[in-house]
């Protein structure tokens, strides 16, 4: 052991070189640029970007699109896409909502519920992708519908309002130094770094890169190819009903018509931080910096007085220059 | 089975893998019609066989991708089934596919590990389900080495290798965790001449480390070159097993596509018509 290896300090340092260099893979280090680009950009423009506040508040108005975002990535990852993530989200929100406060629920197996109401979502999917083999595409845009519809029949169109305290806990604040962060943001945040683990660190993350990268590969090594998608799809749904809690904790109610461009803004988030819409490229860091830089860019718009609108044109412009990207570096494949 | 069968196990110790009789049907086509192989310990035997004759079924067979519809597969004189590749792999059979089954954006030490990866001992493996990488880095480098497969960085993507280097890969992981055989599906096909060469090297020296392969190939000179023995597949059979040293390539051509009779005599059953199920 000694002989191989140098050890004390510099060791450590290298390894920890090593483990951010892993969790940056080469595939985040544009979209991190990019990110530090429109960091610097808008603190020369206003005074008021790069304050504790301000940047609390940027990781909070993305904290709902970052956590459907964390979902979308594995199963783009997994080289689907799931379009009906929005939809299920309101889903579960007007679930859980609807339950706590019409129904009189106790308020957390009024969540339980919700999640579960997602994840079963998930696992529809995942079982529509796997049994049928029908497209992810298809699947998730018939779901989408599915959703939608079921959300607005059971909420009968109404916001439900009136929410107990314990629905919107994730709105509170604590301070750090001189700063108000939501519970919320920490809860996303450790949803990313647990992505990250299992994603990055572990076989199964390994077997959902393969399957997403190969999937007669991953066959032929003797991975379950099917039953990885199924846990994709499904473990992607509990993640949108933990959005879905966020979504309450933000609005304090719990509205049918809520999410209804998040999944399009969800696959921005996957695609700006650098992640194939082929399969089995990316990371789910890359995806936090991706809704990052939406955020950054809605955020220093408004700070700097400029029509929201064009975050939007900005935003568009990025994403096709992230798939260019990612579409060049393929083709310089052999 | 017959009894002749069963006799036949005991006069020939040295058969580590055998299949006898196998029929496979798909509707109205018989692709494997009977099929009997055998392979030696410490031997390559080479499949060869036109398009359609059956090879491939045969290699699915063997290698537990499909299920025959009759016959047995025996593994050291005992009776075995294989309802997936996964069974086959149990037995320590480890087959290389043609089309280079690598995923390309996965390293070589993850490509090696594939479905096996290694995790760290103790509560953080157990629990955490961590993954050993710096192990399965440092397996991988031995067993490259071992096999004299000239790459180094075990973190590279397999996409940035060569197609010579990513079969490279594929037969180490075959040999890596092989204990009883290696299975290769036409492992030169999507190669260059001097890629070809190096993986004629590589089974070379997967024999000499004592693992008997088979090679299924459609190049007449590699079978020459490599194999030990050659088993020629025709119309859903074998219908002969050659010695290369004993026939020359037009032969084994000309028996592979009819023009001469084959000589299969290896076992007795192969001269009845194909077996009914046992009642």
């Amino acid at each position: 052991m000694m002989a191989t290896q140098p050890t004390g300090v510099p060791a450590g340092l290298a390894r920890a070189g090593v483990a951010a260099r892993q969790a940056l893979s080469p595939s985040a280090l544009g979209p991190l640029a990019a990110l530090l680009l429109a960091c610097v950009f808008f603190s020369l423009r206003s005074d008021r970007f790069l304050t504790g506040g301000n940047l609390s508040l940027v990781v909070q108005q993305v904290m709902v699109v970052g956590t459907l975002a964390i979902g979308q990535t594995m199963v783009i990852l997994s080289a689907g896409i799931d379009l009906s993530n929005g939809a299920v989200m309101a889903f579960g929100n007007i679930v859980l909502t609807k339950l706590a406060v019409d129904s009189g629920l106790n308020v957390y197996l009024a969540i339980a519920l919700g999640l579960l109401a997602c994840g079963a979502f998930g696992a529809l999917n995942g079982t529509l992708v796997t049994a049928i083999r029908l497209p992810p595409f298809i699947v998730t845009l018939g779901t989408l519908s599915i959703a939608f519809a079921l959300t607005h029949i059971y909420s009968n169109e109404q916001t439900v309002s009136g929410l107990p305290s314990q629905l919107t806990w994730l709105g509170n604040t604590f301070r750090l130094g001189q700063t108000d962060i939501t519970y919320g943001s920490v809860l996303m945040i450790g949803l990313f770094g647990l992505t990250w683990y299992v994603l990055s660190q572990t076989a199964a993350g390994r077997h959902l890169y393969a399957v997403g990268n190969s999937p007669e590969a991953a066959r032929l090594s003797g991975i379950r190819t099917r039953r990885v998608l199924l846990s994709v799809y499904t473990v992607a749904g509990l993640i949108y009903g933990i959005a879905a809690l966020l979504l309450v904790s933000r609005t304090g109610v719990g509205d049918p018509n809520a999410g209804q461009t998040d999944n399009l803004d969800s696959i921005t988030a996957v695609v700006l931080g650098g992640t194939s819409l082929f399969g089995g490229r990316g990371s789910v860091i890359g995806t936090l910096i991706g809704a990052l830089i939406v955020g950054v860019i809605r955020n220093g718009l408004q700070l700097i007085g400029t029509k929201s609108i064009y975050q939007t044109l900005i935003t568009g412009i990025l994403v096709i220059l992230a798939v260019a990207v990612d579409q060049v570096a393929r083709r310089r494949q052999p | 089975m017959t009894a002749a069968a069963g006799e036949a196990t005991t006069v020939r110790p040295d058969v580590v893998f055998e299949a006898r009789q196998v029929t496979k049907r798909y509707g109205h086509v018989t692709a494997l019609d009977g099929c009997d192989f055998e392979l030696r310990a410490g031997e390559v035997v080479a499949v060869v066989g036109d398009n359609g004759a059956g090879k491939s079924t045969l290699i699915k067979a063997l290698s537990g991708a499909v299920v025959p519809d009759e016959g047995e597969i025996l593994i050291d004189g005992r009776p075995a089934r294989f309802h997936s590749p996964l069974d086959a792999r149990r037995h320590g059979i480890e087959t290389v596919y043609q089309d280079l089954a690598v995923a390309p954006a996965l390293d070589i030490a993850s490509n090696l590990f594939l479905g096996r990866e290694l995790r760290r001992a103790g509560p953080l493996g157990r629990w955490l389900r961590l993954l050993d990488k710096r192990a399965m880095r440092r397996e991988a480098e031995r067993h490259m080495n071992e096999l004299q497969i000239g790459l180094r960085s075990m973190t590279n993507a397999v996409e940035d290798l060569s197609g010579g280097q990513r079969q490279g890969v594929a037969v180490a992981r075959a040999a890596a965790f092989a204990s009883r055989l290696v299975i290769m599906d036409e492992p030169t096909a999507a190669l260059g001449v001097r890629e070809s060469g190096q993986v004629l090297d590589l089974i070379r020296r997967i024999r000499d480390r004592g693992l008997p392969v088979i090679l299924i190939s459609h190049n007449m000179p590699q079978v020459f070159e490599v194999a030990d023995r050659i088993h020629i597949q025709r119309l859903g059979r074998r219908v002969a097993m050659v010695s290369p040293a004993e026939r020359t390539m037009s032969e084994v051509v000309a028996i592979m596509t009819g023009a001469l009779p084959g000589t299969e005599q290896a076992a007795p059953a192969d001269l009845e018509p194909p077996a009914e199920p046992a009642p």
